[in-house]
This record gives structure tokens, sequence and C-alpha cells, in this order.
């Protein structure tokens, strides 16, 4: 989904414009709809075991990282940004990883427990 | 004096300033959360087996302020189109909407969920005594199934007086229904609706307890978690009420009609903040709530 | 000045309707609340010089019951009482808690209130602006709250000494478990003991940091000068840029930790407690299920990014006036700026190495050490290229020169005495001693300090129109050259001989002490260690005095005084609201000294280039960056 080019002054492209939004807008309400299915997925899911713990944990964290994607892509409009701002969020999400598999390591090979 | 881009982007980065700046303010909030969450995987991985509570916290109301929520997301960025429409009214009826989103989500926070808690009261047994209370726990059939024990049973406190008073040697506890029926199938994982404490009543003699704690943040890592997140994730809503209430306010309509480009990308800005407090309920709910 | 009649023309609506016209501004709004970048920046950069000082100063109260434990401090010991409380010196002898309070408050003020305010907001705030061209920061009033958020912060941590028990403890560190039950009880107030303040003071200074970075970074990237491209940029600006990015990402996570230690000591939750703690023989009624190693995780994440946010604006200043006083380009520019870079990737990744005894196993132990040694590759290239740069230059001796020569050594020296400490097991012995203290000072005394004090001196003139004296500026750098080395060179030693960072009678009674080094024992190294001190503390004097006097009374210069090439020397001095007369275009690199076939040895960068130059420079790839 790209994002709405700029408003331009003259009214017969504005009337174009405004009917590009418009076609944004449908998206945005399906994207609510899906999120709102896939809370109560979530919530469903919950209830079914998956085998382990573990699995059921990765299947509701699944669900959210996609829940996440769908907010990020759309609303946020991540998914035509410009380069600047992937280059940010990978530094970032780069350095969160850090943050989280270091830690888990840290935790994992102590020297006693 | 005039500082560029503040509202037209710079060619070489296609971007205007605020946008830049509030991604930049994002990525040190996903730190920020990012911090709160590596905690969480810690002391969850270091909680010993049965320290970790599940199915504590009220899941319908949970999921009901989680779609509250995506449903602000929603009316934010269609605000955010109606003024790139430049249709005011809408934008303002949008805005109303996702203010009242946000209120109603604090409302059962602080009013409903929060105060719940606290009235709710978790006796830990000291290990040598848990086969004296095997009734209410039921371990050694989750010993044979594999399940974490129980080492707490929780409940509505029909004597909290006896906290303090050292002349009263044991404690009264209507129990939560897990405790009255252990050894069902259906208690080994939390239910989806609520159920308030019975009136079933245990005694526990005070000897037997490692210790009594309500359900605040005081009483396990668990509650220390959640209401620290919570807590940090609704500071962040109530910056978010407010400042979506200054864009509402009369004042908009004055910036609206000097320049309403402006008022878009202040819209833009502050609803990309929005969104990200909702994508970060987005993993507080099923860690907190249902996992 | 009539301050009503400026909030009236603030308030008129016309004010912001495009018209632009300059306003005069009331004192308060010029001086107090302003939202020009440069006058923010001098607000961070006097505040931060003041409270260096005052950190400092509480150090030096420390020296003396290192030098002479148990005496009384002589003159001031009496008067001490009347300002810090009755319980922290009595009769001019200090107490156990009142060294443990200053020992944090030199390490938290020092590095939070003193050397990143100066190093980071005030030269960033007055300089970068101006080295890339802009009429001000992005966000003018972010910038005021990023300020009054730091000053906010500042008031609290200062409070911090007058309430009840006296300030923290816990070492600037502030480690878990030790800080989550100190100052509670008893005598202390629920809320306004140290610690709790501490904290709250810590939440303000990370706001102001975070404000500060998301506008530093829009800055660089968005309002840099018309052909000022990002290999155009002065090795100050990619160093400044760098250090936003390490406190944007970096900070957040103390953050975090400092909220979750707020709720440990406020709400009795057990972030950072393991259950079954013991405390005055009592056990305490927690829930356990924390983890003090937690802390420590998130404290070194933020903590060894800050190691670099001290250092790197230190580089960046060093680097700028040792190409104008070299008369010579910056050797090496493109692999400054790459080793700038991986030190800012890399810094985020080796925090455990100040942790090595905290139990961890060899698997983690290996990824940190190799990290760790690393990062020390870029560090070297840096100052290589840094002496580099001198070669065959014609170096003047101007003062701000002294400071960045010095500061090439200094640092050093600091960096290569970490070398041991990057592996584990040479740490196991060298741990918690004098010697770790004699490496980080080495690198943010002398080093960040030094480097600083030549950025004070090298951009007076643009900030004030007037030059500082260089008479008492050589006054100002030599004693504090000597003193610095004669306070951390003997610390190594007794830190070699097993001397422990922490103790209060400065280890009077460490038996190895006994052993001489150079003819004293670890212990009698503190007396010459302590004058040294007080020496350097006389020192600033003339500092203090030049720095003021210079105000009305230096001689005045014009607005290139150093013939320095980078655009803020273009700009006025004291630059007006809005910068710049005419909106400055680059046309090449930021250090083009001693260009062949010209006249004067500096091209400034809004110099276009000719015709002649361009057969040239194709001729001579050397000079092109």
């Amino acid at each position: 989904m790209n994002n709405p080019p700029d408003i331009s002054q003259d009214p017969a492209e504005h009337e174009e414009y405004a009917h590009g939004i418009q076609k944004h807008v449908k998206g945005y309400l399906m994207v609510g709809a899906a999120l709102i299915v896939c809370t109560a997925l979530t919530v469903g899911l919950s209830y079914v075991n998956f085998g382990s713990q573990k699995a059921n944990i990765i299947v509701a964290l699944l669900l959210a990282v996609f829940k996440v994607s769908l907010v990020g892509a759309v609303f946020m409009h991540l998914a035509a940004e410009k380069k600047l701002i992937y280059r940010v969020l990978i530094f970032t999400g780069f350095f969160v990883f850090a943050l989280f598999w270091l830690t888990y390591l840290a935790w994992y090979n102590p020297i006693v427990r | 004096m005039e500082i560029p881009y503040t509202i037209s982007t710079r060619p070489d980065t296609g971007l205007w300033n605020a946008k830049i700046g509030i991604w930049l303010f994002l990525a040190s909030e996903v730190m920020l959360f990012g911090g709160l969450f590596s905690a969480y995987i810690f002391l969850r991985l270091d909680a010993r087996p049965g320290e970790w509570p599940h199915g504590l916290l009220n899941v319908p109301v949970g999921t009901m302020n989680t779609a509250i929520l995506i449903l602000s997301s929603v009316t934010v960025v269609l605000a955010w189109a109606a003024l790139k429409m430049r249709r005011y009214r809408a934008y303002w009826w949008y805005m109303l909407a996702t203010i009242l989103c946000g209120v109603i989500f604090l409302f059962v926070k602080l009013y409903y969920e929060w105060p719940q808690k606290f009235e709710h009261y978790g006796i830990f047994i000291k290990p040598a005594a848990l086969e004296k209370y095997e009734q209410y726990f039921g371990n050694n059939r989750r010993t044979e199934k594999g399940l974490e024990p129980r080492i707490e049973i929780s409940g509505h406190l029909h004597n909290p007086e006896a906290r303090t008073d050292a002349n009263i040697k044991e404690y009264e506890i209507g129990l939560d229904p897990v405790y009255v029926d252990p050894n069902s199938p259906a208690n080994d994982r939390p239910h989806f609706l609520y159920v308030p404490p019975t009136d079933h009543l245990a005694t526990i003699e005070k000897e037997d307890v490692e210790r009594i704690d309500s359900f605040g943040p005081w009483h396990s890592a668990y509650f220390a978690s959640y209401f620290t997140i919570t807590g940090l994730h609704g500071a962040h809503v109530l910056g978010g009420v407010l400042v979506f209430i200054y864009m509402w306010l009369p004042v908009s309509k004055r910036l609206y009609q000097r320049n309403p480009e402006h008022l878009a990308n202040r819209v833009e800005v502050c609803g990309l903040f929005w969104h990200f407090v909702d994508l970060v309920w987005i993993f507080v709910f099923p860690l907190f709530y249902l996992l | 000045m009539d301050a009503s009649t400026s909030f009236e023309t603030h308030h008129d609506p016309h004010a912001h309707s495009g018209e632009h016209e300059h306003h005069q501004l009331g004192w308060w709004r010029t001086y107090i609340f302003s939202t020009d970048h440069k006058m923010i920046g001098i607000q961070y950069g006097l505040c931060g010089l003041i409270f260096l000082f005052f950190g400092f100063s509480l150090m030096m109260i420390m020296r003396w019951q290192l030098a002479y434990p148990g005496q009384a401090l002589p003159v001031i010991g009496k008067w001490l009482p009347y300002f810090f409380g009755a319980n922290t010196m009595p009769d001019g002898k200090m107490t156990p808690e009142f060294y443990n309070s200053l020992g944090a408050m030199h390490g938290t003020i020092m590095i939070f209130l003193g050397v990143v305010p100066v190093a980071f907001a005030a030269f960033g705030n007055f300089v970068v602006p101006l080295q890339i061209g802009a009429p001000d920061m992005t966000f003018p009033k972010v910038n005021a709250a990023s300020f009054w958020a730091f000053a906010v912060g500042g008031v609290i941590m200062l409070t911090s000494f007058f309430v009840p028990g006296g300030a923290a403890k816990g070492g600037w560190t502030s480690y878990t478990p030790l800080s989550d039950i100190s100052d509670k009880g008893p005598g202390f107030h629920p809320f306004l003991n140290g610690q709790t303040l501490w904290l709250v003071g810590f939440i303000f200074l990370i706001t102001s940091s975070l404000l500060g970075a998301v506008n530093f970074i829009t800055t660089i990237i968005q309002l840099r000068a018309k052909g000022l491209t990002w290999m155009r940029l002065p090795f100050f600006v990619w160093s400044q840029f760098v250090t936003a990015f390490l406190l944007l990402l970096a900070f957040p996570p103390l953050e975090a930790a400092i909220v979750m230690q707020l709720m440990d000591r406020t709400a009795a939750t057990s972030f950072f407690l393991p259950a079954g703690m013991i405390v005055n023989g009592a056990p305490l009624h927690i829930s356990g299920g924390g983890s003090p190693l937690l802390w420590q995780h998130l404290f070194w994440f933020l903590g060894h990014p800050e190691v670099y946010v001290l250092i790197l604006p230190a580089f960046g200043i060093v680097a700028e006036i040792l190409a104008n006083n070299s008369r010579k380009p910056l050797w090496g520019y493109k692999s400054l700026v790459f080793s700038v870079l991986v030190i800012g990737f890399l810094s985020f990744v080796v925090w455990a190495h100040h942790m090595w005894l905290t139990g961890m196993g060899s698997t983690v132990s290996a990824f940190f050490q190799t990290t760790t040694l690393l990062i020390s590759i870029p560090s070297v290239i840096i100052l290589s290229a840094f002496f580099i740069s001198l070669w065959g230059g014609s170096i003047r001796f101007t003062v701000p020169m002294l400071w960045a020569t010095a500061f090439l050594p200094m640092f050093g020296i600091g960096g290569l005495t970490g070398i041991p400490l990057a592996f584990n097991s040479a740490d196991l012995y060298l741990h918690d001693t004098y010697y770790i203290i004699a490496h980080f000072h080495y690198i943010v005394a002398p080093g960040t300090i030094f480097g600083l004090f030549a950025g004070v001196y090298y951009w007076y003139p643009k900030a004030t129109g007037r030059m500082m004296n260089e008479f008492w500026g050589k006054v100002h750098f030599w004693p504090s050259l000597i003193c610095m080395n004669v306070i951390f060179l003997p610390m190594f030693l007794q830190g070699m001989l097993g001397m422990h960072r922490r103790w209060y009678d400065g280890g009077q009674g460490w038996t190895l002490s006994g052993e001489h080094i150079w003819g004293l024992t670890g212990f009698q190294w503190n007396t010459p260690i302590s004058w040294a001190a007080w020496i350097m503390g006389l020192a600033q004097i003339p500092f203090i005095f030049n720095f003021f006097w210079s105000i009305k009374h230096g001689k005045k210069v014009n607005d290139n005084p150093w013939e320095a090439t980078t655009l803020e020397w273009t700009a006025p001095s004291p630059p007006p609201h809005g910068n710049f007369v005419i909106t400055p275009v680059a046309y090449r690199g930021p250090y083009e000294y001693s260009l062949p076939g010209r006249e004067k040895d500096f091209t400034m960068q809004n110099e276009p280039v000719e015709p002649s130059e361009r057969s040239r420079r194709a001729a001579e790839p050397v000079l092109v960056h």
C-alpha cells in the first residue's frame, strides 16, 4: 500500500487526490477489522494446547508479530516509507536484538546457577 | 529566521523534520520497552517452578481493552486521512472518538482492573507444608502429568486483620475456583471468563505460610512487571490523550485555516506515537493476560 | 528592558503569521528562557562547567580523608557540617556514610551533570548548527525543554544532599541489591531520601538527553547547508552525530532499569531482589524472584556506550583543533569517519566486560572479550590518524592546541591501560582496584576534559567576539597537565599493589601496602596524589578568572581569528539570532589547509572551487576527500 501523494492546489487534481485517499480509508478499515479478528484468534488459540508451553508462547508471539507488522506497515505507513527511516529502524532493531539476545545468553551461560 | 523543512520535505531525504524526529523518538521508545520486556524475559526464565503465575488477569476485559486501542488506532488514521482530504468536520469527530477510546481504556485500567487486584490475596505455603494442603493444590496429579506444582493459595481474605494481629493464628480465605477442585483437568489451564473467589472457605495456619500478599506489584516478579509495564504504557496513553485533546480544541481549527497541511503533519506525527502505544499493547496483552 | 512588553509581542498572533520581522526579545527570553541554540549551548556549558567544578570539589574533600584518614579537615572542615548537615563531618571528621555519598555523587555529577552536558549538549548545541550552516536546531522549543529537564534533574540531584540521611550512597552505578535497600528505614523519608531522589533526578536527565539526541540527529540530517554532503561534514559533526545515536538508543534501557528500581523502592516490587534476603539480621518482607544481575546488565547497556558518549565529542573537538593548528588537512578523514561509526556500533555489544566477576560462563565471556578487543581497533585508528595529522604540519602552539596535543598521549595511556582489563583473567586481579580508577580517569579527566578545555578556548571567540587571554591560558594548562599525571599515574601502582577503590581509610590497614614502590607504600602515595588534586583545584582559578574577564576585556578579534576553514567561522562573532548573514553554501571539504597555489594557507568551505584548481585537483588526488 502506497502513501497518498502530497496534496495539490489544483481543484480538479484535488478531487482525484481525495478519491485516492478514500481508497486508503477502505484499507485502514480492513486492517482494523483484521486486527480485531487476530485479537480474537490470539485469545482463542491461547486455550488450545500446542504440545508445550514453549509452543504456546511461540504461537501467541507469532500472531502478535503479525498484528504489529500490520499496524506498522499500514497505519504507520512503513510499507512505503523513505530509506532514512528504514535505516534508523534497522539500527534500532539490531540493538534491541542485542539487548534481548545477550541478556538471554548471560542468563543461559553462568558459571554456577 | 525560518527553520526550513518544517512542512515541506527536504529533497535528498524526502522527509520533513518532525517525521524524522518522531521516528527517532519512537526508536528510543522501542529501546525503553525493549529494556522492560528483556527484564520480563530474564525474570521469567529465572523463576522457579510454580513461581510464575498464570491466569490471574481478567481476559475478557483485557480483550476488550485491546479492541478499544485498535479501534482508536483506526480512528486516528481516519482523522489524518480526513485532514488530507480537507474535511475538518470529519476530522473533529474522528479525533473525539480517539480521545474517548483512550479515556475508556484508562478508565477500565485504573478503576476496574487495577483496584480489583489489590483486594485479591495470595498465600505462599512453605515448601515443607505443601503436602498438608494437598487437597487444595492437587500437586500429586500435577507432578504425574508433568505440570508445574502449585505453591500458592489465592482468593478473598476473610480476616485481613490476621495479617497484623499476632494473636490470630490462621488465615481464612474464600478460595478461587481452581483450589476448590484442583484435580479437575479443566483447571489445568486458565479460564477465559473471570470467576470470582468462591464461598468455599479454607483455613491456613500461619506457621505454614511463607508469605501473604495481595496481587499488587509486591506479590511477585510477574505482578511487578505487569504493574510497571502497564503503568508506563498507561502513562503513554495519558500523554497521547492530552496531546490529542489539544489538537481537537479550537486551537486546531485556527491552525487548519492558516495551514491545513501543518495540522495534518502534526496529526500524523502524534498518530505515529499513538500507533506505537497500540503496538506495545499488542505485545503486553498476550504476554501478561494469556501466556 | 521591559519583560512584559516582550511577552505581549510574543502573544501577538501576527508574530507567527509569516512576516518574520526581528523582534527584540526581552532579557528573560534572551538569556534565560531562550530557544536559540547558541544561548542554550552557553547555558548548558556554564551549568556543566559549574557542575564539573562542584563534582571535583567533592573529590577534593574525599582526598583529605584518603590522605589523612580520621583527621579533622582543616579550615573548611568546620563549615562543611553547616552546609551538608551535622552528621556528615562532625568536628571536621568525615563519616563513612558521607564518604560514600561523596563518592557516588562525584561520579554521577561528573559524568551526567558535567561532561555530558558540556561535551554533548553545550558544544553540540553551539557548534553543530553553525558548522552545518543551519539557522538553528530543527526543534528549538524541544531544545529549550531539554535544557530545562537537565536543570530540574540537576537541582534534584543537588537537593538530595540536604535531605535526612544525605545523598545516594550506592556508588554512581547504584548496584542492586545494595541501592534497593539503602536510605530506607528509620531516619529516612520514604520518598525524599538520597537514593530515591537520585533515581528521580536521573529520569529528568535521561529525558533531557533523549530530547537533545532527537534534535541533534534531525538537525544534522535535515539542516545541512546546500553542498554540505556527508563526506564534507567536519569530523566534529560526525562525532556528535554518532554520540546522539548512542544516547538515543542506550539511555532508554537504563531508564527502564531506573523505573524498575524506583518501583522496588517505592512500590515494594522485587525486580532486583532475590528471595531470602536478610538485612540487619531480619528477613526482608519481599516477594523475591528478582535478579541483581539484571540491573547490572541494563545499567551497563547504557554504561558502556556512555563511555563513548564522553569521549567521542572530545575526539571531534581535538580533530578540529589539530587540523586548524597544524595547518594541514586531517589525515585519513574517511577512516576517521568509519572508525567513529564502527565504535558507535560496537559500543553496544561490549557492556558485559564491566561484569567479569559476576559469574558469567566462558561462552559469554569469550564473546565480550572479543568485541572489547575489536573496539580498540577503531580507537587506535583514530588516535593514529591524529598523530599522523601532526606530521609535517607547521604547528601553531595556541592555547587550544596545547590542550589538544596533551589530549593525545593522555588518551593513549587511558586506552592502552584498558587492554589488560579486557581480558577477564587479568581483570580478576585488577577489578575494583585503583588501577581501574586510573584507567578510566585517564580517559575522561586528562582525556575528555582536556578536550573540553581545548574546545572552550577554541570557540570562545565565536561566542563572544573576543579571545581568552593566552598567558592565563598557559598558566591554566601546565599545572593542570602536571597535576593530572601526579594524581593518576601513581594510582596504577596502587592498583597493582591491590588497593581497593572503595576503602574509606585510604588503605591504611592494608598489609600489602607495606610494599614500597618508588620509596612510598601504597597508602603513602595518597598524600602526593591528594596534594596534586588540591593544587589542580587552584590551577582552575586562572581559567575561571580568564573566562569571565575576557567576556568584557578580552582582545577583540575578527570573525575567523584562527584562520579556520569550517562554516561556523563565516558567521559573525557572536552570531546573531538566525546565525548567518548570507546562507552559506559548501563547495569543498572541511579541512582545506595549505592548498598549493593559494595566497592564504586556508580555504574556507564556502569558497567556490576555481577552474584552475580543478585540473590540479585531478592531478593530486591526495587532497580530494
